[in-house]
């Protein structure tokens, strides 16, 4: 069977593939992939063999950290994340979900104190019975992170 | 060795360990049987009310000035910079600046927790929207020892609005660390939040969800009331739904002889006036408490031993 590459090999950065279809675009916003001035590749609606239809971003010359990597397991949990030299694999992220998380969801709490101030919004993350909830430090307000990566 | 809560932010009950809590009520007690007129001298308190409040305002300067220190501030948001655009950050560096402590009560909820990330001296919330009221849950936690003897193993039933009252979400969060039983007596449209019920799940805390208030009665130590707001109903439903907890003096017949019934007032029309002559309220007593809690959290808050 003739295989043919849906995006172009990558020799320095980062592969983030089986993103839920319809989210690429999303994870691009919040790390602010586009803002870098590198390279970036997106594919929407990807053929996948496991997930009937992905997204897959490929960023040139940028390591995802391991940080960047747990955020991305709150709204892509089975994501991965490769990061690349040339052209090998050097690092496979195992995403894991932060304790924490600063200044990438905005809180859905309007009334929220930490929209107007100078500071960035930060949030207690807790998996209860596989229900992931955040808790904003500043408001208290307990949320499904469902809500909160749907917010912004 | 220090208090635990010497030169510390007072923002939110979960804060608090079980002996922080413990410490307070002692120190409320030990300040309402032998006033001191010391504990505040030379210290001068910020009371930044950037939303307006009677009681709250009213105890907290009270309990300053009772304490030797002295006040100063605002009782409302209108005339102050954040009228002009400056943000609470800015404002509280400057306010806390000139003083040894803040007290403050925002609209906004976290407007303390954010406060105290920019401030030089301790912060106390003294309300920041929805979200937390410590002071008023610590007053009502001394006046259910101050009536009861004792926090440990108590039974208490919250009645009316509990989906909203943010004064019966942090009791029961305090109490909890009391191995207390509760009853939560409310409409299904105001009931207790599912994230108060599920900490109390984590915690092993048994409690009862009732419909009928004159039911808990007799079965419980405090009978915690709270107001439900009209606003949040249309009149007929209002109506139908308020009737339906209102406290009447015949209804304490059977209660125990040491229950008492506490309100975070303002009351409307839900403990009717003739409770007031039955042995059983206890509510302006937990008012005056107020002045009491407050001066035991600033002179904890202020001095290194109490």
């Amino acid at each position: 069977m003739q295989y043919t590459r849906n995006v172009e090999a990558l020799k320095e950065g980062t592969v983030i593939d089986h993103i839920p279809a319809g989210q690429g675009l999303k994870i691009l916003r919040l790390f602010q992939l586009v803002e870098t001035g590198e390279r970036v590749t997106v594919g929407l609606n990807l053929q996948s063999r496991h997930m009937g239809s992905k997204d897959v971003v490929k960023v040139e010359n940028i390591a995802l950290t391991e940080e960047q990597a747990n955020e991305l397991a709150l709204f892509a949990p089975k994501a991965t994340v490769n990061v690349i030299s040339n052209f090998e694999v050097v690092k496979k992220h195992k995403l894991e979900l932060p304790e924490e998380i600063e200044g990438v969801f905005a809180c859905p709490n309007s009334n929220c104190i930490s929209h107007k101030e100078p500071v960035k919004s930060f949030f207690y993350v807790r998996t209860v019975k596989n229900d992931t909830k955040m808790k904003c430090k500043y408001c208290e307000k307990v949320f499904t992170k469902d809500i909160v990566v749907e917010v912004r | 060795m220090a208090n635990p809560l010497y030169r510390k932010h007072i923002i939110s009950i979960p804060d608090f360990t079980r002996e922080e809590l413990e410490l307070v009520v002692e120190t409320a007690g030990r300040l309402k049987a032998a006033p001191r007129h010391d504990l505040l001298a030379g210290k001068v308190v910020a009371s930044c009310f950037f939303e307006p409040s009677t009681r709250t305002r009213l105890s907290f300067e009270t309990s300053i000035q009772r304490l030797g220190g002295t006040v100063i501030g605002f009782a409302d948001g209108a005339n102050t910079s954040a009228k002009k655009g400056e943000t609470l950050a800015d404002t509280i560096r400057i306010i806390s600046s000139y003083t040894d402590a803040v007290v403050m009560r925002h609209p906004q909820e976290g407007a303390a927790r954010l406060a105290s990330e920019f401030s030089a001296v301790p912060v106390i919330n003294g309300g920041d929207g929805a979200n937390q009221h410590p002071s008023q849950t610590l007053l009502d936690l001394f006046t259910i020892k101050e009536s009861q003897g004792r926090l440990e193993n108590l039974a208490l039933a919250f009645v009316g609005d509990l989906k909203y009252g943010r004064t019966v979400h942090s009791l029961t969060q305090a109490l909890s660390l009391f191995n207390c039983h509760f009853y939560f007596v409310a409409p299904e449209v105001l009931a207790m939040p599912d994230y108060i019920c599920e900490e109390l799940d984590e915690r092993g805390i048994s409690y009862t969800l009732a419909e009928s208030l004159e039911e808990v009665i007799p079965h419980v130590d405090i009978l915690y009331m709270t107001r439900i707001q009209r606003e949040r109903f249309d009149e007929a439903e209002f109506k139908q739904i308020q009737g339906q907890y209102i406290l009447k003096a015949e209804m304490l017949n059977h209660a125990r002889p040491n229950m008492k019934v506490m309100h975070p007032l303002p009351r409307v029309d839900e403990i009717e006036v003739a409770v007031d002559d039955t042995p059983h309220a206890y509510y302006f007593e937990q008012a005056r408490n107020g002045v009491f809690a407050r001066q035991a959290l600033l002179a904890l808050v202020l001095n290194e031993t109490v």
